[in-house]
């Protein structure tokens, strides 16, 4: 045997990275982002995803900064919005969804608590834009527009600033404290509100700004067809709300029984606050049925919950005294026909209060040239939501039949942005928006089933709000359990369980493929739990 | 007898040597392993895992399969650390004698590891191996079951399981794979030699594996884990898939994580929601037949019961806490 042959063949050690096995490579790994559904849903377009992991990391405020990039009411928001966020949430496919509308009001809280203010707004622009009404619509377009840089005036016609959010939701859902202090930041960005200030000549106001946004609400209540015998004691909702609001809870006292009338919000709002202001038993009547109350399901539960009752497939014929007729109906859900049943009933009540709906007072709007209202009774605006008239839009309930708050700050943010264009002459760049992403394209196996937080249930019928004290802690474990939808959450899942080590962590925490020697398998894409991988075809 | 239990938990993957920048890559880029291959990944992971554990002080053995040869193909060469390659059969033996030379030389900081496919360590390699066990000679035996010889094509081995095709169990007409009631346990056969440490683990379960290498390297004399590593050609899945199946058939119990001290097991890991083993089968290619018009009746069945019997055997359901 040959003495030079060597015992062992030695191969230099790390020496593969010289085949560049990325060649083998038919599909390509790449980080995508898709819009969450809580984002896609939201009227305000709240980046709820982002803001939740901020709460997650225990950075609450820059959380806070998040949320009013988009909606400058979180302590509002987080008690009266009804969170459609929530219905859509990608985790209630698995356990619950993520109590996002708790956790928006525990920031929102603290940010009222810490004095935290809004940034700087940019430098002046000196336009003048006036805005007509002061409840959330009118005060998120002031917010926007401000920090577009232009001056804003509001004038409001009642006493207080708020709108239906002051002189609608009912205390004991949203204390004035809250409101104040949530208005007080927009005021101290330098925006002017004058109040008992009734906008009656729009056309001269005109004139005097460089833009107008109306936004004066649907305060005016629908009266139902019904005969109403004089002495009877019936007052509309929204006039016991007024009433409630101006001269303070103790004005007004109920008797015993109580019927209200209506199935929407305001008609849940009306019911449980007569049980506040001394009546003992109060019914809610509804022409339809009970599933097809407009009202939110949560309001609906924490009525029943309270004692009150829903009568369905009824409607008011005749209010004498404290007689009330009543006919019964059939009501088919699936063509929507309601027809009388034939049947009567006769209830007793010390007081009727009505509640099927507001409209428009338009008096202000009628006059001027270009301005159309609707046979729905609301004001016509174009996609840039500008009424008929230059120079003049308008939004919120006088342009909406989805009455809520929350789409009435959209239309404000959606408004400023309109006006600010307008201002500069320019279109507003229509930003084109990723794909939704839905639970299917999650990967969970890395959670595990863990309750969601839930507010304590009531504990006495008050005029006190219902407080709820979270601890960080508590906060940072319910925004935990947001999936992050179609974003990269940093799990290094892809870093971990790549063959190929082909995934790189960079300095920042963020993570790129090595095309080097990524072979394409796709587990990157198979196990991020977000979606927030995709497999392209190499090109 | 009760054991006590080990749950999954969401920051797995995050708290793991795996997730950290400064991880060894002891296996490194550039090898030619197929695509989405689970031992090339389990690889890694357990000797990143030892080599943390270590401050680098491992010297690993390797028997002939395919994580040698798609590791070391003239001229280049995968391995970030100290790795030799003997035979097919003799694994064992050869790191028992690095051991002892470790020992004699006074390097006793320095830990051995020897590792190689089913084939290797059940079959061919199993004399050697067990008599390493039986000396107790101070090596870390890893195994990365595929459950085939896949590097001469997938034959069978005695880690194949039941009912499974491979190119010497094909299923024709009557004939179902592999034969129900044959193959070796090999996990129970290492714990009747009485040897300081045994563990089962998955490459879909990483902070598991890892806690079970450190266990293991810090531990005197023959100790020896059995991974689980899919394998995207032989078993008939698509490359993308090998965590996500490596996932269900510890879901399903088929294959159940555990840990043994001194020949008696202690600890199981357990499943939050069990799967039905149908979840794992039907995906694989090698199964396929079990699903086929002429599948022979309670083929299912069969393999439910192999579950259900590790499931029961390793208390895989049980709530018990970490302890
Ligand atoms: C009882 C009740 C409960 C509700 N609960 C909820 C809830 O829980 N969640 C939710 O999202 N929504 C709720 N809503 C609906 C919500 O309050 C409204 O959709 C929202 O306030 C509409 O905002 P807006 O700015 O368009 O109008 P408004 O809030 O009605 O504000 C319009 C403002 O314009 C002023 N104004 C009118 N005309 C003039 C004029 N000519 N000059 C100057 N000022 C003028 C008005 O005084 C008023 O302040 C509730 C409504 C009611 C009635
Ligand atoms: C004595 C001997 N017989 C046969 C072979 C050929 N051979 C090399 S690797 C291998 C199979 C390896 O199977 P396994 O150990 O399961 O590893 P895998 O390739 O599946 O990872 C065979 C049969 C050999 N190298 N030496
Ligand atoms: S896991 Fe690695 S090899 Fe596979 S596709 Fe992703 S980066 Fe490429
Ligand atoms: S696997 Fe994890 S780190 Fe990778 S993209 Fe998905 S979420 Fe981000
Ligand atoms: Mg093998």
């Amino acid at each position: 045997m040959d003495n030079n042959c060597p015992f062992a063949t030695v191969l230099s050690a790390t020496t593969s990275p010289r085949n560049k096995t990325g060649s083998w490579r038919t599909m390509c790994p790449r980080y995508i982002n898709l819009m969450p559904p809580c984002n896609a849903v939201c009227p305000t377009g709240e980046n709820v995803q982002r803001w939740l992991s901020f709460a997650r990391s225990g950075n609450f405020r820059q959380a806070w900064n998040v949320i009013v990039q988009n909606n400058p009411f979180p302590a509002i928001m987080g008690r009266i919005c009804y969170h459609t966020c929530e219905k859509v949430c990608n985790r209630s496919h698995f356990d619950e969804a993520v109590s996002i509308n708790i956790l928006e009001r525990a920031v929102g809280d603290m940010a009222i608590s810490h004095g935290w203010k809004f940034e700087n707004v940019v430098p002046a622009t000196g336009k003048k834009v006036l805005v007509v009404g002061s409840g959330p619509s009118g005060l998120a377009a002031a917010y926007f527009l401000r920090k577009f840089g232009h001056e804003v005036e509001i004038k409001e016609a009642r006493a207080l600033t708020g709108g239906m959010m002051r002189y609608g939701v009912p205390r004991f859902r949203l204390p004035g404290s809250i409101i104040d202090a949530e208005i007080r930041r927009i005021t101290d960005l330098g925006v002017k509100i004058s109040c008992n200030s009734r906008v009656s000549d729009l056309g001269s106001e005109i004139n005097k700004f460089d833009a107008i946004y109306v936004c004066i609400g649907a305060s005016k209540a629908i009266k139902p067809d019904m005969e109403v015998k004089s002495g009877s004691s019936v007052i509309d909702a929204v006039d016991l709300f007024k009433k409630l609001t101006n001269e303070q809870s103790h004005s007004v006292k109920f008797e015993k029984n109580v019927i209200v009338y209506g199935g929407g919000n305001t008609a849940i709002d009306a019911a449980r606050m007569a049980l506040r202001l001394g009546a003992e038993k109060v019914n809610i009547v509804y022409r339809k049925t009970l599933s097809s109350m407009p009202a939110h399901e949560t309001e609906i539960h924490e009525a029943l919950s309270e004692g009150i009752k829903i009568l369905c497939l009824r409607t008011i014929r005749v209010i004498d005294h404290r007689e009330v007729l009543i006919d019964k109906m059939n009501y088919d859900e699936e063509s929507g026909i309601l027809s009388k049943s034939g049947e009567e009933e006769t209830l007793i009540a010390d007081s009727v209060i009505l509640a099927v709906g507001q409209f428009m007072d338009d008096s202000v709007v009628r006059n001027i040239e270009g301005i159309v209202v609707t046979d729905g009774g609301i004001i016509e605006t174009d996609e840039y939501m500008m009424t008929g008239a230059k120079g003049i839009f308008a939004g919120g309930d006088a342009t909406s039949t989805k009455r809520t708050a929350t789409v009435a700050i959209a239309h404000g943010k959606k408004g400023a942005q309109y006006i600010d264009a307008y201002l500069n002459g320019k279109e507003v760049e229509q930003k084109s928006k990723p794909d939704v992403i839905n639970f299917k394209k999650l990967n969970t196996s890395y959670y595990f089933s863990s309750p969601r937080l839930t507010l304590p249930p009531i504990s006495s019928i008050s005029m006190e709000e219902r407080t709820i004290a979270l601890t960080g802690d508590e906060i940072v474990t319910e925004a935990s359990r947001c999936f992050s939808c179609g974003n990269c959450h940093h799990c290094n899942n892809c870093y971990v369980y790549c063959p190929e080590n082909a995934i790189q962590k960079l300095l920042d925490g963020s993570l790129k493929v090595n095309h080097d020697y990524c072979k394409g398998c796709g587990i990157c894409a198979v196990e991020c739990p977000c979606g927030a991988i995709k497999m392209m075809p190499e090109k | 007898m009760s054991y006590s239990t080990r749950k999954k938990t969401s920051t797995d993957n995050a708290n793991c040597v795996q997730s950290r920048t400064d991880r060894r890559n002891t296996l490194m880029s550039g090898h030619r392993a197929c695509q989405g291959c689970g031992e090339a990944l389990a690889a890694r992971c357990v000797l990143d895992a030892a080599y943390n554990a270590t401050n680098g002080n491992i010297v690993v053995v390797n028997a002939t399969g395919c994580l040698e040869v798609f590791s070391c193909v003239y001229p280049e060469n995968a391995w970030n650390i100290p790795w030799l390659h003997s035979l097919f059969a003799n694994a064992p033996s050869v790191a028992s004698g690095v051991a002892s030379a470790m020992r004699v030389s006074g390097k006793t900081k320095i830990r051995v590891i020897a590792q190689g496919g089913d084939g290797a360590t059940t079959d061919i390699g199993m004399g050697a191996l067990s008599g390493m066990f039986d000396r107790n000679d101070d090596v870390l035996y890893v195994c990365y079951d595929n459950q085939a010889y896949m590097n001469t094509g997938v034959q069978r081995s005695s880690s194949t399981p039941p009912l499974a095709r491979t190119a010497t169990t094909l299923p024709i007409g009557s004939y179902m794979g592999n034969d129900a009631k044959t193959g070796k346990n090999l996990p129970k056969i290492a714990i009747a030699h009485n040897i300081p440490y045994v563990a089962t683990a998955s490459i879909a379960h990483l902070f598991d594996l890892e806690q079970k290498v450190a266990t293991a390297i810090g531990i005197r004399g023959s100790r020896y884990i059995h991974v689980h590593v899919p394998c995207p050609l032989g078993w008939g899945i698509q490359p993308s898939d090998t965590i996500k199946i490596a996932r269900l058939a510890v879901d399903c119990g088929l294959f159940p994580l555990f840990e043994a001290k001194d020949g008696v097991v202690r600890t199981s890991f357990t499943i939050s929601n069990i799967v039905p083993v149908e979840e794992y089968l039907k995906p694989q290619r090698r199964f396929a037949h079990l699903f086929g018009k002429n599948a022979a009746p309670n083929v299912i069945a069969h393999m439910q019961k192999l579950a259900d019997e590790n499931i029961k055997e390793y208390q895989l359901m049980g709530e018990n806490t970490h302890g």
